[in-house]
């Protein structure tokens, strides 16, 4: 059965094209994917994101649980922070990209994408250990995300606590309108901003308050497309497309999320092993110089030799270019090397440009 | 706007053309638009090409989305809408009017007859949204 937000009647009341995705009815589209896009980089975008998992880690080895099954150091995370991080196969490939939540001293909250939420859940379970439980929290919330420069003075107006106080990956237990929330200051677009946990029957309330406060200050309602060119830019990586069960934590790039010397975890034996051998291939950003989209799927080549697959690749709304990501063997992922990318059927030249391609001014 | 394509003949796979002197001008339609969304891209045939009814003749590609372009009649490219490769976004703006892709001529003015007038393309679009 097809899932529903608790936004559902508002996104169409606002005109959105919606869509199914991974079980969720959702908007992908309002005013257009470009308006929504210029929007979030120029003044500020809402997002429903309540179709986001929220998966629950409390006891008293709570920490130590959450070293063992993610590969970022979660002892860095004093309580008021997030951290991205991945939940970690045996073999160093992704179970999910993940943002982890250090609520108090014996309590975690991840926040997982929602196509993995039961998967997570159920891989979490059959490796508790110790004086711990984990508990799926994700009908107990609804998220909306608000992006963009202005985010922190629309938001502002609605809140108890000192959004100024929060700084990037922090978050606090507080008030939006009457509703309580966890405001973090997290997102996924490149932009500063704010994701808003909060109870399903708040979600309405809060959504209409940021919508008809931000609107005359040119805030927009951004749906998922407008949410894929945007992190896209960001070069933030999308599961189910740039990571998965098939790639590793370092062909994937994400060096920064991975701690050895933290100790062990799972996924640590084949990731070192990995390092100490060197990886094959390699996730980078490349543009296209010819004409056209690369798009996920397309086949890239370096004279008859097949290299790659797009990973995803879209036209980029605020760069105005084509861009995408891509695995390339590790002697070809230096910036500048050229390559050819099969646009149905024409081959189409494309260089390894430096990420993210996107970076907004501090 | 309506009023202005009534006389149009419409494709299945959402293509327009209007005849005028014995030419046919295509185009793709307002539901096609709406449909890709932004259009970044488009992919003109060449001029001088000889093209079929129902084969591909160029590609529209918006921020989402890839989509052929079909020619609706058979005959020769004369002229293409130069005015896309700078200023793809007029499919969104003015899909029948200043967006128009090309004007080909008409092999078989006969095959005219065989597409969709505006009231049953208006009627397979309602019938397409429903799927």
């Amino acid at each position: 059965m097809i899932r529903k937000t608790p936004l559902n009647e508002i996104h169409k009341k606002l005109g959105a094209r919606m869509i199914e995705f991974v079980g969720w009815e959702m908007p992908v589209q309002y005013s257009g994917v470009i308006e929504e896009h210029n929007a979030v980089r120029g003044k500020a975008g809402l997002f429903d994101v309540s179709h986001m998992g929220e998966i629950q880690i409390r006891g008293r080895d709570a920490l130590a649980f959450v070293q063992k099954i993610t590969c970022n150091d979660a002892s860095k995370l004093t309580v008021g922070k997030v951290q991205y991080s991945a939940l970690v196969y045996p073999q160093g490939t992704f179970v999910d990209d993940i943002l982890v939540y250090r609520i108090s001293d014996d309590e975690f909250m991840l926040c997982v994408n929602a196509a993995n939420t039961n998967k997570d859940y159920e891989w979490i379970r059959n490796h508790l250990n110790g004086s711990v439980e984990a508990v799926n929290r994700s009908t107990e919330y609804s998220q909306i995300a608000i992006q963009g420069p202005l985010a922190q003075e629309i938001l502002s107006s609605f809140v108890n606590a000192d959004l100024t106080s929060i700084g990037y990956y922090r978050f606090a237990m507080g008030k939006v309108g009457k509703w309580d929330a966890i405001i973090s200051r997290t997102g996924y677009t490149g932009e500063d901003g704010f994701e808003i946990y909060s109870s399903p029957e708040s979600a309405p309330d809060i959504w209409n308050m940021l919508y008809e406060a931000g609107t005359p200050k040119g805030l927009k309602a951004a749906g998922l497309a407008a949410r894929d060119t945007l992190r896209l830019e960001a070069k933030m990586a999308l599961y189910g497309n740039d990571i998965d069960d098939t790639t590793t934590v370092l062909e994937a790039d994400l060096m920064f999320i991975l701690k050895m010397e933290k100790g062990n975890f799972i996924g640590r034996e084949a990731l070192q092993k990995q390092m100490n051998e060197g990886i094959k291939r390699k996730l980078v950003g490349f543009e296209v110089t010819g004409k056209g989209i690369a798009r996920h799927g397309y086949q890239a080549y370096a004279g008859d030799r097949k290299v790659g697959m797009v990973t995803s690749g879209t036209f980029a709304p605020y760069l105005q270019k084509s861009i995408g990501l891509i695995y390339l063997p590790l002697e070809m992922t230096a910036v500048g090397m050229e390559f050819e990318i099969d646009i149905r059927g024409k081959r189409t030249k494309a260089i390894v440009v430096p990420t993210p391609f996107y970076k907004r001014k501090k | 706007m309506a009023m202005k394509h009534e006389s149009y003949r419409f494709t299945e796979e959402h293509e327009w053309v209007s005849v005028k002197g014995g030419m046919g001008i295509v185009g793709i339609t307002d539901y096609a638009q709406k449909q890709l969304g932004d259009i970044v891209y488009v992919e003109l045939p060449e001029v001088g090409r000889m093209v079929e009814k129902g084969k591909e003749i160029g590609s529209i590609e918006s921020v989402k989305a890839v989509a052929d372009i079909y020619s609706p009649v058979t005959g020769e490219v004369l002229l293409v809408n130069e005015a896309l490769q700078s200023a793809p976004d007029l499919l969104n703006r003015d899909p029948y009017g200043e967006g128009w892709i090309a004007k080909i001529s008409l092999a078989d003015p006969g095959e005219i007859s065989s597409l969709m007038d505006l009231t049953s393309y208006e009627k397979f679009v309602e019938e397409e949204a429903k799927k």
